[in-house]
């Protein structure tokens, strides 16, 4: 198991929060908050040695977009590949969305 | 020329597994539409604190979901375990909220709230990570439910693909009224551990119709150690769900029943090997 932090630039205000996914073989969960300033990823990894892939993957999705929104991603992982992650963390940002419209 | 879909065609392109859903979304649609309120949520992170110091990637909500609601109006709770964290195992925190949330249905009924409870069971039993204090909070959770059934059913739903085992299914067994699928399985032991413990002569783990056969909902509800049977369809469990609260605590539950269960079990010949038709002849006699 092993931890990390990648931290990216962030121009927008979120106020919504939401959960997707679950701590299952192959699968990992995504809790979404709002934060004052930064779009940060805090990762717990039960995949030892996977930081690099971790930030490549990040870096490819995240390192060129200038409108993230200011949140904090904790994601509990159970050894997801990057693809999962990916769609994952799309769904993710989809379902904030709904969250914050569905409370206007 | 296009034909029109067959009935039965239509029903399964418009009817929603219950097995696939989440442990979250199960809770949802077991609760009145929009009455979904969750109790010591994911985003409190009441997560175990032993599963990190052995290197265990937690979950935020432990794997148990707590949600209060209404069933067709009236308060009620419902736990629900994720089969798919840690083979939906109960630990000190998950065994906790259940417990705790049974505790209280238990407070609002003698303060003349009449709460109900409903318990989504999905798990392989006490999380060994956790040991004793897994097991302790079962112990609670079965006090728990053995003292809220005098008040309101407590129901008990098994739904597959994971199944009740362990203290668990002791647990099960106590609730008011016990609903299955095709899917779920029913047993003490799961059968991975009697292989290892009588041989994979005696019992094939991964024989799947012999296993089914043996602890499936469906044996299970003919040998009437589950009450009612269902498809895995949403509807279906949320209908049988609510017709289980309408039919009021029930006169003769299956534990008061042990002395007859026994007397059945000892005239068993263990020698020959047991197959479905025997145990359902076994615990329901020449009934049909």
């Amino acid at each position: 198991m092993e931890h990390f932090t990648c931290r990216y630039p962030a121009s927008q205000r979120r106020q919504g929060r939401a959960l997707v996914g679950c701590v299952g073989s192959g699968d990992l969960e995504v809790l979404l908050e709002p934060a004052n300033a930064d779009f940060t990823l805090k990762v717990t990894t039960s995949v030892n040695g996977s930081e690099a892939r971790w930030r490549a993957l990040f870096d490819r999705l995240f390192a060129t977009r200038a409108d993230l929104p200011a949140l904090t991603l904790d994601i509990h992982d159970f050894g997801a590949t990057p693809g999962v992650v990916r769609l994952r963390l799309e769904q993710g940002l989809e379902t904030l969305d709904l969250e914050e419209s569905s409370h206007g | 020329m296009a034909e029109a879909p067959l009935p039965a065609v239509q029903a399964l392109l418009h009817s929603r597994s219950f097995v696939e859903l989440g442990a979250r979304e199960r809770a949802r649609v077991v609760l009145d539409a929009g009455s979904f309120r969750e109790l010591v949520g994911p985003f409190e992170r009441l997560m175990s604190p032993w599963l990190p110091r052995q290197g265990i990637v937690r979950q935020a909500d432990d794997g148990v979901v707590v949600a209060k609601g209404l069933i067709d109006g009236q308060p009620a709770v419902v736990c629900a375990i994720e089969g798919a964290f840690q083979g939906g195992s109960l630990g000190e925190v998950g065994g906790a909220k259940i417990a705790g949330a049974l505790e209280l249905a238990l407070e609002d009924n003698l303060a003349g709230i009449p709460t109900r409870a409903v318990l989504l069971l999905e798990t392989g039993g006490v999380r060994l990570q956790e040991a004793n204090l897994g097991l302790a909070a079962i112990a609670e959770i079965q006090a728990a439910i053995v003292a809220l059934r005098a008040h309101q059913p407590v129901i008990g739903v098994i739904a597959g693909s994971v199944g009740c085992f362990g203290g668990m299914s002791i647990a099960a067994g106590l609730c008011s009224q016990l609903i299955v699928t095709r899917e779920a399985r029913l047993g003490l032991n799961g059968p991975q551990v009697i292989e290892q413990e009588a041989g994979i002569e005696e019992y094939d783990s991964r024989d799947r119709p012999f296993i089914w056969s043996l602890t499936g909902g469906e044996q299970r509800v003919a040998t009437g150690l589950a009450d009612v049977f269902v498809a895995d369809d949403s509807a279906a469990v949320t209908a049988a769900v609510r017709l289980g609260f309408t039919q009021g605590v029930a006169a003769c539950l299956r534990s008061q029943q042990a002395d007859h269960y026994l007397r059945r079990l000892a005239a068993l010949d263990t020698e020959p090997q047991a197959d479905a038709a025997a145990v359902r002849h076994l615990y329901a006699g020449d009934q049909p």
